[in-house]
């Protein structure tokens, strides 16, 4: 009798838990779907789930009609260089909040909390004007420098570095090793978990950010991804297969760096609760 | 600490600190303040500031468009919240019971977190579409003639905010699990040797145990929708006939559209105000309900 009632249970779970994964994954497929149709199956009734014929049609239209490759390639860089430029900034201000005793240290980390309480757009509206008089809009500087410096990603890594035993270093300073050489030979090569959970966060809420690119760049050889999607979505808006072409490609990469590293993505939430 | 001592050690501070405190200062610290400044003048950034005091706050409170988008963002929070964190419970449950697959299952509600929010908009608005699009379809085999979605003002709403629980409840979903993994085991197979049931296990010990990752998970949605903006703009911009306009969206028209730096920054202290006292409220109110060990 009870094992039977937990045979019950365990398939009424997985029955719920499959149809609910369906309704994540459907909508997917559907995307790719429909950016394999041809124009005149796109609007059909009944829908086609499986395209017949199915063509990389929009795709090359898509590369024809918009500097989609211009766009991957500007998405990539403010990716990779806010990834790079949080990890270092973040990385050395940490050493600093988690170990050096410096007058007012409690006081500034405060100040970089408080940063963090603040909404994006409080700051939109002076930083576009700051950059105005910097002649960074419409310009890689502008879309990328303001996204390099984190204070959340400092609060993260110094959350990490506190944990680090002391040992290590103290045994360093004996021998006379420098700040600098601690930092880079001590510190930094123990927290490449760390490193990889910022880098992982990092690199999404730059893939992903809509609000600021939107702001900055008005020039379609400076968009990144989602801005060229919208402006796409504006410019071609029943051509369903086409808007969805440019989806994937602004979906697929993200989809790829989250498979292989899946396990950061969930330390990420347990540690903080952010996202992109 | 052992090492340097007077300006040598200043040095080493000022060197690992600089990178980041000079960026925070340039883009984060100065335009929060300036932006408190802001409120204070009428600016449409071609002729001078001009200092006008509160009369961006006054003509804020007489306005209906913010009122409307007030309104909306309520709606959009009362309608978003209870939803995402009830059924993203219910799947952090049914995963945590040791089934397999757990990882696969993981992966797919976390598909939606990581893809971009322009790309989930236009999807959703594409299956929203009244004539061709998925959802008025199954409707439709099951009888019912679906509404216009996104182009009528009573369903504009409900389907941002269905799009925005598909969008996250997998991100929910992980802090929950990762909250109920945290419960020590022995506490249910004491339960059990006592003879309770599974309901009186989970509202005498996950239910309390799990509460301060109710908690988190409550502050972090309703931080992020009072500041919903990307699948607005991106599914109804606002429309049909400002059915969804919201506060961010409202910001970004004024800075944007309309060239009025003073009154955009004006609505977004007003934003952040509100999230604030949100927050604040939950804080207190936590103290009756969660209990840390």
């Amino acid at each position: 009798m009870s094992e039977l009632r937990v045979s019950l249970t365990r398939s009424l779970a997985y029955a719920l838990l499959t149809v609910a994964a369906l309704f994540m994954v459907v909508p997917f497929v559907w995307m790719v779907s429909t950016s394999l149709k041809t124009d005149q199956f796109v609007l059909s009734m009944p829908p086609q789930f499986i395209p017949d014929p199915a063509t990389f049609e929009s795709y090359t239209r898509l590369a024809e009609l918009f500097p989609i490759g211009r766009m991957v390639f500007n998405s990539l860089l403010a990716a990779v260089v806010t990834t790079l430029g949080q990890i270092v900034t973040c990385a050395m201000a940490a050493y600093a909040f988690s170990r050096m005793k410096f007058r007012g240290s409690n006081l500034l980390f405060l100040l970089y909390l408080a940063t963090l309480m603040v909404p994006q757009q409080v700051t939109i509206t002076p930083l576009f004007i700051l950059l105005r008089y910097l002649g960074w809009i419409n310009s890689y500087a502008g879309l990328i420098a303001p996204g390099v410096f984190s204070a959340f990603g400092t609060f993260l890594l110094r959350q990490f570095f506190l944990s680090l035993p002391r040992e290590l270093e103290e045994a360093a300073f004996l021998d006379g090793a420098s700040h600098w050489t601690v930092f880079t030979r001590v510190i930094v090569p123990l927290a490449r978990p760390a490193f990889a959970t910022l880098a992982v966060f990092a690199f999404m809420g730059s893939w992903n950010a809509f609000l600021w690119p939107l702001f900055v760049v008005r020039d379609p050889e400076l968009m990144t991804l989602p801005v060229g999607l919208a402006t796409l979505h504006g410019r071609y808006l029943t051509e369903w297969n086409l808007v969805m072409a440019g989806s994937v490609i602004a979906v697929v990469p993200m989809l790829i760096v989250y498979l292989f590293a899946q396990r950061y993505f969930v330390q990420g939430v347990v540690l903080s609760g952010i996202k992109g | 600490m052992v090492g340097e001592r007077g300006w040598r050690k200043t040095g080493w501070v000022l060197l690992f600190l600089l990178p980041s405190l000079s960026g925070l200062a340039v883009f984060s610290l100065t335009p929060i303040v300036a932006s408190l400044g802001l409120t204070l003048f009428d600016w449409d950034l071609l002729t001078p500031p001009r200092f006008i005091g509160l009369d961006n706050f006054a003509e804020l409170f007489a306005s209906d468009d913010f009122w409307a988008a007030l309104g909306h963002t309520l709606y959009f929070i009362t309608g978003y919240i209870p939803l995402v964190l009830v059924l993203a419970l219910g799947l952090a449950l049914i995963l945590n019971q040791k089934l397999r697959g757990i990882m696969l299952y993981r992966a797919a509600f976390y598909l939606p977190v990581v893809s971009a929010w322009v790309a989930v908009a236009l999807l959703w608005k594409w299956i929203f579409n009244p004539k061709f699009g998925l959802v008025n379809y199954l409707l439709g085999l099951i009888g019912i003639v679906g509404p216009g979605w996104l182009f009528d003002p009573n369903w504009a709403m409900p389907a941002i905010i269905l799009t925005s629980v598909w969008k996250d409840i997998g991100f929910v979903m992980v802090m929950f699990l990762a909250g109920l993994q945290g419960i020590p085991a022995d506490y249910y197979e004491a339960a059990a040797i006592d003879g309770a049931d599974r309901w009186q296990s989970f509202w005498n010990i996950t239910r309390p145990l799990l509460a301060p990752t109710t908690f988190f998970a409550l502050i972090i949605s309703l931080i992020n929708s009072f500041q919903v903006f990307d699948q607005v703009w991106i599914m109804s911009g606002g429309g049909p006939a400002g059915a969804t306009t919201v506060l961010v969206e409202q910001i970004v028209k004024n800075a944007f559209s309309y060239s009025r730096m003073g009154y955009a920054s004006a609505l977004s202290w007003v934003l952040f105000l509100l999230v604030f006292a949100a927050t604040a409220v939950q804080m207190r109110l936590q103290q009756t309900w969660v209990a840390y060990e």
